[in-house]
C-alpha cells in the first residue's frame, strides 16, 4: 500500500512540469561545477603531480561536487514536497485516502516514500558525474560511496521535514517557504563553524555537521542515526498532524 | 437480520470549538435501502457524512460500519464503505483509467481483479467513452460521475454520497438518480441533500437534521403525510365574503393571501375541495383555481424545531 501511494505520487511529480525542469535545472549547475573543477585540475595537473602525498582525483572532485548539492537540493526539494500533502488538502481529494481502508502512517509513509524515489533519481544522475571519469581513470571508491551515502541521508532528512511542513498548511507555497526556512535554520544553526559537535548542542543539530565527516569519506554510526530520527522525528509529526485534523476539524 | 444492518451510529456529537455542528444523532442503516439526509445549508449534513465516512471523528459517540467500530478497526470498516465528498476528490492530472486503477488499489483490490472492477465501476457510471481524458478536462457532471465511480469501485455494501446532483444538469441529474437508485438494490447508500424533491424520488426513508439535531426520521410516506397541510389554496372572480366563507361547514378559518387568492383551513382528515366547488358554482363566485396547500421545506423545518419541546430527537430516531 505504501509502495502504491509512493508510485502515484512518483508519477503524478512527473506529471507536472516542475519535477522535469527541477531535474533539468539541479543537472545543469552541477554539471557545470563538475567541468570546472575537471578542467581546473588538468590545469594544474604538473604542480599536483609535484606535490608530496598528491590529493586523488576524486578528493578533489567528490567533496566539493557533493556539498554544493545538498546545498542546491536545500532549496530545491521543499518545492518538490511542498505539494505533497498541501496540494491534496486544497484540492479536497485528501478524502479519497482517508475513506480508504489506508492508515496514516501509510499515507506518510507512502507520500515520503515517493519523495525519496524522486530524489533517488536525483543522486543517480549526480553519481554519473564522478563515474565518467572512470573513462579515462580510477575513483577512490570508498570515499565516493561515503559521499553517496550522506548525500543520501542528508537528502532524506531534508525531505521528511519537506513532508512534515506540506503537512500543516493546504498552501503549497506557504510550505515551500517554511521548509526552506526549517532547513536553511538546520544548516546554519553552527554558523560561526566553531562550535565542537560533542560539547556545543547547536552544533550538535546543525545537519552540516552531520553532513561533512561522509564527504572527508568518515562513516560514523552517530551521523547517520542523527539523519534516522530526523526522519523518523519529522514523520512521526506528520502523521500526529493528520490524525489532528481529524481530530480538530 | 442484524447482519444486514450496514451502519450504525449511535449518539454521535460533534462540535467545532464551541460550535455544536451535530448533538446526539444516532439512526441505521440497512442493505437494500436508500436514506436520505435533508437539511438546510449548514444544518449539519457534510459534518455527519464525514464522521460516517471516517474523515472526522466525532467529539461523543461511536459508528459501526458492516460490524467494525470506525475508531478501532479502522481498516475493515473504511473497506465497507464507499465515499462521495460534496467535492469528488479527483485528481485532475491523471486520465479516468489512471484514477480509478490508483482508487481500486487504495481500496486493496487485488491486482488481478482491479482490471475489471474498474470496467464494471466505468460501465455503471457512463464513462467508458472518456475512459482516456484527462479528469480536470472533463465537465463538471462528468467529474461527479467519476467520483461516485470511485466511492463504488470496491462494490462497498455502504455508499454515502454528500450531495451528488449539485451542479449537474437535468438530464445528468436524472441519469444519477437511476444510478444511485440502481446501487439501492445491492448496496445501502446514505444520500445527503437540500433538495426535497430529489429525496422523494429516489429514497425510501428520510431523516430531517436541522442545527444538528435529527428532528424527523421517517420513511418516505410519512413525509408525505407531513408535506400535506390541512389546507386549500382558492382563487375566485367574484370572491365572497369572510364571514359567508367561515359558515361552510368543516372550514376552520380563512384567510386572505397578497397574491388575491385566498387560504382556507379546514379540518384535517376531511376533504373540502368537492363541497367548495360545488357551493362555487351554486353561488356563482367564479371559481378559478383550487388546490391542496403544499408545505415547503423550509415549513416542514418550522413545523418540527417549534414541535422539539414536545418530541425529543432520540424518540423521532426510534
Amino acid at each position: 500500500m505504501i509502495l502504491t501511494i509512493g508510485l502515484r505520487e512518483l508519477r503524478t511529480l512527473f506529471l507536472s512540469p516542475l519535477a522535469w525542469a527541477v531535474l533539468a535545472v539541479v543537472q545543469v549547475i552541477l554539471a557545470l561545477l563538475f567541468l570546472g573543477r575537471v578542467e581546473e585540475i588538468q590545469l594544474y595537473r604538473s604542480q599536483l603531480l609535484a606535490l608530496e602525498n598528491a590529493p586523488g582525483v576524486t578528493e578533489l572532485v567528490v567533496p566539493q561536487l557533493f556539498g554544493t548539492a545538498a546545498i542546491i537540493l536545500l532549496f530545491v526539494i521543499p518545492l518538490i514536497t511542498m505539494r505533497v500533502i498541501a496540494e491534496e488538502r486544497r484540492n479536497r481529494t485528501l478524502p479519497l485516502l482517508l475513506s480508504a481502508p489506508v492508515s496514516m502512517t501509510e499515507i506518510v509513509l507512502g507520500k515520503y516514500l515517493g519523495v525519496l524515489l524522486f530524489l533517488f533519481i536525483v543522486v543517480a544522475l549526480l553519481a554519473l558525474m564522478p563515474l565518467s571519469l572512470l573513462l579515462g581513470g580510477t575513483l577512490d571508491f570508498g570515499l565516493f560511496g561515503s559521499a553517496l551515502l550522506g548525500l543520501a541521508l542528508t537528502l532524506a532528512s531534508f525531505a521528511a521535514v519537506g513532508v512534515f511542513m506540506s503537512t500543516l498548511t493546504q498552501h503549497p507555497a506557504v510550505a515551500a517557504v517554511g521548509g526552506l526556512g526549517v532547513l536553511v535554520l538546520f544548516w546554519i544553526l553552527d554558523v560561526s563553524g566553531q562550535g565542537d559537535v560533542r560539547t556545543n548542542m547547536l552544533a550538535y543539530l546543525s545537519m552540516l555537521n552531520h553532513y561533512q565527516p561522509f564527504l572527508r569519506g568518515v562513516f560514523d554510526s552517530g551521523d547517520a542515526i542523527y539523519h534516522a530520527l530526523v526522519v523518523a522525528t519529522f514523520l512521526g509529526l506528520s502523521i500526529r498532524r493528520l490524525d489532528a485534523d481529524r481530530l480538530g476539524g | 437480520m442484524t447482519q444486514d444492518i450496514l451502519a450504525e451510529v449511535s449518539h454521535i456529537s460533534r462540535y467545532y470549538g464551541g460550535l455544536r455542528a451535530v448533538n446526539d444523532v444516532s439512526f441505521t442503516i440497512r442493505r437494500g435501502e436508500i436514506l436520505g439526509f435533508l437539511g438546510p445549508n449548514g444544518a449539519g449534513k457534510t459534518t455527519t457524512m464525514q464522521i460516517l465516512s471516517g474523515n472526522l471523528a466525532p467529539t461523543s459517540g461511536s459508528v459501526r460500519i458492516a460490524g467494525h467500530d470506525l475508531l478501532a478497526q479502522p481498516k475493515p470498516a473504511k473497506a465497507a464503505l464507499g465515499y462521495l465528498p460534496e467535492q469528488p476528490p479527483v485528481y485532475r492530472d491523471l486520465t479516468v483509467d489512471e484514477y480509478l486503477d490508483y482508487c481500486a488499489a487504495l481500496n486493496r483490490i487485488a491486482r488481478g481483479k482491479r482490471r475489471e472492477a474498474r470496467e464494471s465501476a466505468k460501465s455503471k457510471c457512463g464513462l467508458t467513452d472518456v475512459a482516456r481524458r484527462l479528469i480536470g478536462n472533463l465537465s463538471k457532471g462528468y467529474q461527479q460521475r467519476v467520483g461516485i465511480a470511485q466511492a463504488i469501485i470496491h462494490l462497498p455494501p455502504l455508499v454515502i454520497l454528500d450531495e451528488p446532483t449539485i451542479g449537474l444538469d437535468p438530464i445528468q441529474i436524472r441519469e444519477i438518480r437511476a444510478l444511485i437508485r440502481e446501487l439501492g438494490k445491492e448496496h445501502g447508500v446514505i444520500l445527503s441533500t437540500h433538495i426535497l424533491p430529489e429525496v422523494q424520488a429516489i429514497c425510501d426513508r428520510v431523516q430531517i437534521i436541522h442545527k444538528g439535531d435529527l428532528v424527523m426520521a421517517d420513511t418516505i410516506d410519512g413525509l408525505a403525510r407531513h408535506l400535506k397541510s390541512a389546507a386549500l389554496i382558492v382563487s375566485w372572480r367574484n370572491p365572497p365574503a369572510i364571514a359567508e366563507l367561515a359558515q361552510v361547514s368543516g372550514v376552520r378559518e380563512v384567510s386572505h393571501l397578497d397574491d388575491g387568492r385566498w387560504r382556507i383551513l379546514h379540518e384535517p382528515g376531511q376533504d373540502l375541495a368537492e363541497q367548495l366547488v360545488r357551493i362555487s358554482v351554486e353561488r356563482n363566485w367564479g371559481l378559478r383555481e383550487i388546490g391542496p396547500e403544499r408545505a415547503s421545506l423550509e415549513q416542514i423545518f418550522v413545523e418540527l424545531t417549534t414541535r422539539e419541546a414536545n418530541t425529543s430527537p432520540a424518540e423521532a430516531a426510534a
